[in-house]
């Protein structure tokens, strides 16, 4: 059987799609016959990933060579293109991680959305999501990978504009797909430049190819290619400056979220920056550009998440960071970091996506977290699993984001880049503060007398806890004294570390503190009059944060003015210029030649036969001046 | 079934159907629409059958029939398809069934719609197969007049009047193939020339390209590019194609944008490319700008519009520089998915002109601010619009995203530079296309559509036709590719033969 | 002793000399019987010049005189059409003055 699953895994990724093809087609006037099928779908889909993983994580030679298995899709020319399947740790642990946390969020999904009208629909495409991130993770080629991308991203698009009468939902799926389209770009120009410079676009043949580029190619064109490579995951994984769709894509129906910020389509980017490590590896400038751009984007996300009041945004800006924190591990070199926080970060996101979606479930949609407070004593699993979603992401151990997050500060230590370890080390600190800052407001505190929350029923409550299970346990499998982790997922060698008590216990300490500094101004101080002090106080900074830097105001106003303002002017070009001087210009040349020469159309016969006769004449002094054979070739037309 | 004359049965099938409807009386339109359905689908289904029975190992020109006509001019009934032109006359089919159904009710002179759409579906198709200069061009002249006809009688005034519209669209046709006549006869008289004999055959004519000047070479491509390149709409000469797209009846924007276009790219690659190979030589970087140029201006150009027509209008001749840039990067890659491109943008605009046609119907506007969250009240408008949408913007798993990139890495190896700019186009594509997507369909759904009755039966038929074909065509992109592959070689490598000759003289 | 012998280029004088009296009057005359009778004089030349072309250059054949009969049979047919129109107009203009007709005028 493990074999079995392990020599068919496309399996995994098929029986999702096939979900989705028998809801559209045959299910769908049966919500409830939909549901099952999604789920059902995505369940033996995860049972078969479990299989192949242990299979993968029981035969210690996939780790050094990948299980592949491809044939060809097209060719064209010399352009040969295959797909496939690409099976080896890194993919196994993803495709674990996908189907196990789909399988929770699809469950969740009955529950949540239970007598919405679309939802037969609505789990045809989350079918179709897990199946394309399902895709994406076991590519072995990488324009089928690109495929895959591009179809996580139609699939975020349909689900965050999932409710088609909200303006701010159509507005944001059309945010997410344009942002995500710009990042393609420089994707698909890196994809091109790779298929052009080494013919192949099969990650093992590009991997040793890439080896030894010189036979192929410049460092400057290698440097250029990691660039525009990397341009595709700063847009998918919400990387500055290209974040701006993942904190409005939460207009989406929460189980969307959690599935798009935990599972699927944001930790594409982390994942194809790992799976090309190949070649970030070979351009240094490359990997520092990946860092650099990790740990601002996790620093300056976690500065706008601090100000935020919206719970599902807070959130947002906590994966933004988080994603950053990943990027950064791969930036200093160490996938198996990178890969680690993103197996725990998957957990725990989704458990507080989840939960999020459990309040505002119990709360009608009321998302401000300042309108909540003690919400744990009426919804205590949610409140407590919740709880432990803080615990993990602010770095408490034992919880799994202590150990990930221990691992990429090592890690960047031990790059020897410091200034980046500083931001590292601040995000963390304001991390525990504003994760605790909204536990302390919504699910603590005085309950506010208008609310009347209940708990959710239990299929929404049981995948909390099977999450926060794995948020408690999932980074045990990656401790520095049993680095089981390294072993397995890793770039060039395994992965073996040395732990640094300096850096545990520190980040053990900035997390304490920040969750101390939460609850001396939010849960501590009754009034809240320190934290609107201090608001007050530093008003343009605040300011500034809580309208996220501007950022989106940039960016409308540059679609709104410059591409828009282009698009007018090549448009009263195409009427004025091209339509009106040129092609109505022969028109009217046309015309007015005709208005011209009617003149000479006197209507007197005498005219007419005056020039007829001028006309002879000319002729007759013409042929007799000329040469009596060239005459008659004039006469004739040239004929023979 | 050896000898049986499947590409002249082909294109009499629509003729034989237009032939019975005249003698049907003029208020029987439920009969006559299923005779055009009828005869679209013999057809159809023929030419199914010739694609996929087509020997690729072979190649070449298969299921040959020629009989000879004028003999003085070299002039013979010569039809026969290969690797290019069988997508083509498949493309051609399809839409052609396809839009009998999206002009399900026309009820205003249904006969004479009808008979005049299947003489138009028929010189299409005859543009395709023939392989005989002369048969090409009188197919090509066939196609102009109905299509005049249809977009006065049928067509609808928006921002131009349809007459204006339709004489726009009718005399750039001429004036192209006015241009196109002159390299033709010039061609004709050198070949004479050369060969001692007329013959008007492509063949011939391709083995006489190889004794042509390079000077001859370089005006006749330039005048055969000026006449081929206003028919695919090439920057600057493409202002026809949106104005007259707006203004013909939705089975006539169907064929256009969806086929009769794609004659221009299909005689550059077949006619101008492979007689003269020095000529596209010398003209390929022209090509490429021309077509870097009409993708982004014309991307651009969509963005300002606000009627639906105009956006697909400018689209499909943003799309159609794709496909200039692609013959213009001058490699079998870059023609590979210059004839890809032209098939899958053909099935992506007639399903976008049909589903446009469809809302137009029922809304009675087409004018995007007029209209919103039709996705509650239409689903199934809503998702043939958003599939188009999505094929437009070249979303991976539909027909139109392999045919682009193959373009990419074509032009990408040519040109650098010049083909980021092009490649850029897909950005202003997702724009629009989703800008045009959202407006229409989604948002809070207007009370004044509340009652408006879904496509259903008959009006399904484009929907499912051409969908089923951007799915499939996406997810299995070698059923087309190994076919154009195998007729794409053979040009170049013909091309590559002459271009040697050439060097040495 | 005055010996005049006829040739050929005497009748071409007569002829050309016939033809640009009628061509004058044809262009200058207001009166429209006039330019029909000028016409006449101009067929006559042409007349002239066919017999006279056919008795010096081939005297056995009668090709000249037959296309003048028939230019003759085909000016008579002429004028009676002519004269018919003019009547015509006359009767609706109560004028043959050829200034007065410019209906053909674009």
């Amino acid at each position: 059987m493990v074999e079995f699953a392990l020599h068919n895994a496309w399996l995994v990724p098929l029986l999702p799609a096939l979900a989705f093809v028998i809801i559209i087609f045959l299910t769908k006037p049966w919500p409830a016959l939909s549901g099952l099928v999604s789920v059902g779908g995505m369940l033996t889909s995860c049972f078969f990933a479990s299989l192949a993983a242990y299979g993968v994580f029981t035969n210690h030679k996939y780790a050094e060579e990948p299980l592949v298995y491809a044939t060809r899709w097209f060719s064209a020319g010399d352009l040969k293109i295959d797909v496939g399947i690409q099976l080896d740790p890194t993919s196994a642990m993803m495709i674990f991680m996908v189907t196990l946390v789909s399988s929770l969020i699809f469950i969740y999904a009955t529950g949540y959305m239970k007598g919405d009208p679309g939802y037969s629909v609505f789990f045809s495409y989350l079918a179709l999501f897990g199946s394309s991130m399902l895709l994406l993770v076991l590519s072995s080629n990488l324009l089928q990978m690109f495929v895959a991308w591009e179809l996580v991203g139609l699939c975020s698009y349909l689900l965050i504009g999932f409710y088609t009468h909200k303006i701010s939902a159509r507005e944001a799926a059309k945010k997410a797909f344009v942002t995500c389209r710009v990042a393609d770009f420089g994707l698909l120009l890196g994809i091109l430049s790779l298929q052009i410079v080494f013919g192949t676009l099969n990650l093992t043949e590009l991997a040793e190819k890439i080896n030894n580029f010189d036979q192929y190619t410049t460092m400057g064109m290698m440097t250029l290619m990691a660039v525009l490579v990397f341009i595709g995951p700063i847009g998918k994984s919400g990387q500055f400056p290209l974040h701006v769709w993942l904190p409005d894509a939460m207009e989406g129906p929460t189980p969307v979220s959690a599935l798009i910020h935990a599972a699927t389509m944001v930790v594409a980017g982390v994942y194809l920056v790992g799976r090309m490590m190949f070649l970030f590896h070979e351009v240094p400038s490359a990997m520092e550009l990946v860092a650099i751009t990790g740990a601002f984007t996790a620093l300056f996300a976690a500065s706008i998440a601090i100000t935020q009041r919206e719970i599902k945004r807070i959130l947002a800006y906590s994966t933004v960071s988080q994603l950053g924190y990943m990027m950064l591990a791969l930036g200093v070199g160490s996938l198996t970091a990178s890969m680690f926080h993103l197996w725990t970060h998957a957990f725990f996101k989704a458990l507080m996506f989840l939960g999020a979606g459990s309040v505002l479930h119990a709360l009608h949609d009321k998302a401000d977290v300042w309108k909540m407070g003690g919400l744990i004593k009426k919804m205590p699993i949610t409140g407590y699993t919740f709880m432990i979603g803080c615990l993990a992401i602010a770095g408490i151990p034992p919880f799994a984001g202590f150990w990930s997050k221990d691992e990429i500060l090592l890690a960047a230590f031990d790059n020897g880049n410091y200034v980046l370890f500083t931001m590292a080390a601040i995000t963390a600190f304001m991390t525990a503060f504003y994760m605790w800052r909204l536990f302390f407001l919504a699910f603590m505190g005085e309950e506010k007398a208008e609310n009347h929350p209940h708990e959710s029923p239990w299929n929404m409550t049981l995948p909390l806890v099977v999450l926060a299970f794995f948020a408690t346990v999932g980074g045990l499998v990656g401790t520095p004294w049993a680095p089981v982790w390294g072993e397995w997922i890793f770039f060039g060698h395994p992965h073996h570390v040395e732990p640094n008590y300096l850096i545990m216990v520190g980040s053990v300490v900035l997390g304490m503190a920040g969750i101390y500094l939460a609850y001396t101004l939010y849960l501590a101080d009754k009034e809240k009059a320190r934290a609107h002090a201090l608001a007050k106080q530093y008003r343009f900074l605040h300011n500034l944060s809580f309208n996220k830097f501007y950022i989106d105001e940039i960016y409308l106003w540059f679609n709104h003015s410059i591409v828009d303002g282009a698009a007018r002017l090549f448009y009263l070009f195409d009427i004025y210029v091209v339509d009106g001087i040129l092609i109505n210009g022969i028109a009217a040349f046309t015309r007015l030649s005709g208005e011209g020469l009617r003149v000479a159309q006197t209507g007197r016969l005498q005219n007419y036969a005056l020039v007829f006769f001028l006309g002879v004449l000319a002729l007759a002094v013409v042929l007799a001046f000329t040469d009596p054979a060239t005459a008659f070739g004039l006469m004739t037309g040239g004929a023979k | 079934m050896d000898g049986f004359p499947f590409l002249t049965a082909i294109l009499l099938a629509p003729v034989a159907a237009a032939l019975i409807m005249v003698f049907i009386p003029r208020d029987e339109g439920k009969l006559i629409k299923c005779i055009a359905a009828i005869g679209t689908f013999v057809s159809l289904a023929l030419s199914l059958y010739v694609y996929f029975s087509y020997d690729q190992s072979v190649g070449g020109l298969q299921f040959v029939e020629r009989i000879p006509w004028i003999r003085d001019l070299g002039v013979s009934w010569f039809m026969a398809v290969d690797g290019i032109s069988l997508p083509m006359l498949l493309l051609t089919n399809l839409i052609g069934f396809a839009a009998v159904f999206a002009s399900w009710n026309v009820n205003n002179r249904p006969r004479e719609f009808f008979i005049l759409f299947m003489l138009l579906v028929t010189g299409v198709m005859g543009t395709f197969i023939a392989h005989d200069l002369f048969i090409f061009l009188l197919f090509y002249e066939v196609v102009v007049i109905p299509i005049y006809i249809m977009v006065i009688i049928w067509g609808s005034s928006k921002r131009v009047t349809k007459e204006y519209a339709g004489m726009k669209l009718t005399i750039y046709l001429l004036i192209g193939s006015a241009f196109l006549l002159v390299g033709v006869i010039a061609m004709f008289m050198k070949s004479v020339g050369i060969m001692g004999h007329p013959d008007m055959s492509f063949t011939a004519l391709a083995e006489a390209g190889k004794q042509l000047s390079a000077f001859d070479q370089k005006w006749l491509f330039g005048l055969m590019l000026f006449g081929f390149g206003s028919l695919i709409s090439m920057w600057p000469f493409h202002s026809w194609s949106p104005d007259g797209y707006a203004g013909a009846p939705t089975a006539v924007s169907m064929i256009h944008a969806g086929v009769l276009k794609k004659i221009g790219g299909y005689g550059l690659i077949k006619i101008a490319l492979v007689f003269m190979p020095l000529g596209a030589q010398f003209w390929a970087p022209v090509m490429a700008v021309l077509g870097v140029a009409g993708v982004t201006y014309a991307a651009f150009g969509a963005l300002a519009q606000k009627d639906l027509k105009y956006i697909v209008g400018y689209s499909s001749v943003s799309h159609m520089g794709y496909v200039m840039l692609a013959i213009g990067s001058f490699n079998l890659i870059g023609i590979n998915g210059a004839v890809a491109n032209m098939f899958g943008h053909g099935v992506m605009a007639a399903l976008f002109f049909s589903t446009i046609g469809f809302i137009y119907e029922k809304t009675h506007t087409r004018w995007i601010p007029d209209m919103g969250g039709l996705a509650r009240q239409t689903p199934r408008l809503a998702v043939a619009f958003m599939l188009a949408a999505m094929a437009s913007l070249g979303l991976p798993g539909l027909v139109t995203f392999i045919p682009e990139f193959t373009i990419f890495v074509g032009a990408f190896e040519v040109y650098g530079g010049l083909a980021v700019i092009g490649i850029a186009g897909i950005i202003l594509t997702a724009l629009y296309v989703l800008r045009a997507g959202a407006n229409t369909l989604f948002g809070p759904p207007r009370d004044e559509y509340n009652h408006l009755e879904d496509i259903h039966g008959p009006e399904m038929v484009p929907l499912v036709v051409l969908g089923t074909v951007l799915v499939v065509g996406g997810l299995m992109p070698s059923l087309l590719f190994d076919m154009i592959n195998s007729g794409a070689k053979d040009i170049m490598a013909h091309v590559a033969d002459v271009l040697k000759i050439g060097g040495v003289l | 002793m005055l010996t005049l012998t006829v040739s050929l280029y005497h009748y071409l004088i007569l002829s050309a000399v016939l033809f640009g009296i009628g061509l004058f009057g044809v262009l200058s005359k207001k009166n429209a019987i006039s330019v029909l009778i000028c016409i006449e004089l101009m067929l006559n030349a042409i007349n002239i010049n066919l017999v006279a072309f056919n008795k010096y250059m081939t005297p056995g054949d009668f090709v000249g005189q037959l296309f003048a009969i028939f230019v003759i049979t085909v000016a008579a047919a002429e004028v009676g059409v002519g004269l018919a129109i003019i009547i015509a107009i006359y009767r609706n203009k109560l004028s043959v003055n050829l200034d007065d007709f410019d209906w053909l005028k674009w």
